[in-house]
């Protein structure tokens, strides 16, 4: 793996929250077209970490980072971040489905209208090929005008994931995206996770050690604000190097 | 049975209470409960029985005139003459008055109220919002007859001296009033149901790469849609029941204006009719009857427009129940 270039890379990456540490000192590399957890337990700011790497942190007030995030090169917290363009190429699904109350094609056409795509028979073409990318388009293809709420929770969230990839993101961060679903659905999102990182880079939050070790290739261990251990998945559940690492995944913390 | 009684004994008393009431208590928890629903039952079932009786009273008094005059005149004619020898009885240009107002008024406060609710709820901070906002709807708690002064007294002269028109009492006075009697209620309601749009919706907004703006008018506002139209519509209410400051500033002249859109002339709305000549009237006359005839009109006019709100206020609160 690691002779693959990365495609994100922080070093020694901080995130305040006020004068409250977010994240500490975090340096580690995702690399492309895979699936990367980051595990730990509550409040150990995992979610901190993802939600910096497009910046959708920046909605709280009050925030302070140090150190470098890089996303294909580009420091994301330069002042210089094109947010808009950063956030086409990082996608975003998030905790619980959020899909817009909009029609289903609407959800899915909101990003590329956000680009200036206008024409309904291209529009439809995209809603199309990301439903079926997102494993929706048979439950959905007669009914695109119908509401996204009246979807079911594990089709919304794949909705939202249809949506994500509809503004052509490298990057799809998943913030615990199967917490407010059921096992059925939340094994159709892992199916469609192990699909997609074929063509994407995936980094995924979960509360889940089962799902990390499911679905990601690498895996990180976070704890109170820290980085403990980044290795190969295998190794962080079968054979860890901290004491830490092996007491959570165990279960005897956390 | 000994061992347990020991037990019983080093806990603290209530635990050898008896689990069952007493007679006593028990008559004493029937009557409590039953004498406090009576109580409650009343009170509210009395706010209940004065609205019925305002209703029941206005078209009891109104009814009549319907009878006895030519309905299809009252709603077609501008004929206005309730004290003439041969009185004539056409509404048209007083209910035509009051829409115009009220329909002026929203023009000028809806985009004004919603721009307001959006920025407070948006883009200023939550400390200045929290200031700012009770100030807005303080400007519902000023007496509607001190707008009517500001109306007469400031605003007349301004717009006579400004605009060279003959008279400054006309609608236009009038809609500038009332749309800013409008704008509280208008605000306060769109941006409690703007602020109820949950941070998820932006999120996923912003998380595709929408601007502010983007989001806030492609997926906020759309979002808010029903509580907006519902502070759309009491803000309509209460500028179309709107009495004292139309019958200062509105002109009181029982016509149409030629051509339609001229705001700058004067017209007379259906409450200040009533507010009017309701003094002049004796009791149970064609005149008296017909004021009421108007009210009645009013009244199924704020009636459908409460309903109206009421649909949107709910579906709002559906809305936010589901996220």
């Amino acid at each position: 793996m690691s002779d693959k270039k990365a495609i994100i890379k922080s070093e020694n990456f901080c995130f305040y929250y006020g004068s409250k540490i977010g994240v500490k000192n975090i340096s580690m590399e995702i690399y492309p077209k895979s699936v990367t957890a980051i595990i730990g337990p509550s409040g150990c700011g995992k979610s901190t970490f993802l939600r910096s790497i497009n910046r959708i942190n920046d909605l709280i007030a009050n925030i302070k980072t140090k150190g470098v995030l890089l996303v294909k090169g580009h420091n994301v917290y330069d002042k210089n971040t094109n947010l808009v363009n950063l956030r086409q190429q990082v996608g975003m699904v998030f905790q619980k489905p959020n899909p817009f109350p909009k029609s289903i094609f609407d959800n899915v056409a909101y990003g590329p209208r956000l680009q200036g795509v206008k024409k309904r028979s291209y529009l439809q073409q995209i809603v199309e090929e990301k439903l079926k990318a997102a494993a929706l388009w048979g439950e959905v293809k007669d009914e695109l005008n119908k509401s996204a709420l009246a979807l079911s929770g594990g089709q919304q969230q794949r909705l939202c994931i249809a949506r994500a990839l509809a503004t052509n993101p490298d990057i799809l961060l998943m913030d615990e995206p199967c917490s407010a679903l059921d096992p059925i659905a939340t094994g159709k999102i892992e199916d469609l996770i192990d699909k997609l990182q074929t063509d994407y880079t995936i980094v995924i939050v979960t509360h889940n050690m089962q799902q990390a070790a499911r679905v990601s290739e690498r895996t990180a261990f976070f704890c109170l604000g820290e980085l403990i251990e980044y290795d190969s998945t295998v190794k962080i559940f079968r054979n860890p190097a901290k004491k830490q690492t092996e007491d959570y995944v165990t279960g005897r913390f956390g | 049975m000994k061992n347990n009684n020991a037990q019983i004994n080093k806990e603290p008393k209530t635990s050898s209470r008896s689990l069952a009431l007493t007679a006593l208590e028990d008559f004493n928890g029937f009557a409590i409960y039953h004498s406090g629903r009576f109580v409650l039952f009343a009170v509210s079932f009395n706010t209940v029985l004065i609205v019925l009786l305002i209703f029941y009273f206005v078209i009891q008094q109104g009814l009549p005139f319907f009878k006895n005059f030519d309905t299809i005149e009252f709603f077609t004619s501008k004929q206005w003459y309730p004290e003439a020898d041969n009185p004539k009885f056409g509404a048209l240009s007083i209910i035509f008055g009051s829409l115009y107002v009220t329909i002026s008024a929203l023009l000028l406060a809806v985009p004004a109220a919603i721009l307001a609710a959006v920025f407070l709820s948006e883009i200023v901070s939550h400390k200045i919002r929290n200031y700012v906002k009770p100030v807005i709807e303080l400007l519902a708690a000023i007496p509607s007859v001190a707008y009517g002064f500001f109306a007469v007294l400031v605003l007349a002269p301004f717009l006579q001296t400004h605009f060279g028109l003959s008279t400054g009492t006309n609608a236009l006075n009038a809609s500038l009033i009332l749309s800013i009697m409008a704008l509280p209620t208008i605000i306060s309601v769109a941006e409690d149901s703007i602020t109820a749009i949950g941070r998820d919706l932006r999120e996923a907004s912003y998380g595709l790469g929408a601007t502010r703006f983007e989001t806030i008018f492609k997926v906020v506002i759309p979002a808010a849609h029903s509580g907006i139209i519902a502070a759309i519509v009491l803000g309509m209410m209460r500028a179309i029941g709107e009495t004292m400051v139309v019958w200062m500033a509105s002109g009181n002249a029982n016509q149409i204006p030629s051509p339609w859109w001229d705001l700058t002339q004067s017209v007379r709305t259906m409450t200040a009719t009533i507010a009017g000549d309701m003094g002049e009237t004796s009791k149970g006359s064609p005149h008296y009857q017909s004021l009421f005839a108007i009210g009645i009109v009013l009244l199924a006019m704020t009636f459908l427009l409460n309903i109206i709100s009421e649909y949107f206020l709910a579906s709002a609160g559906k809305n936010s129940r589901k996220k």
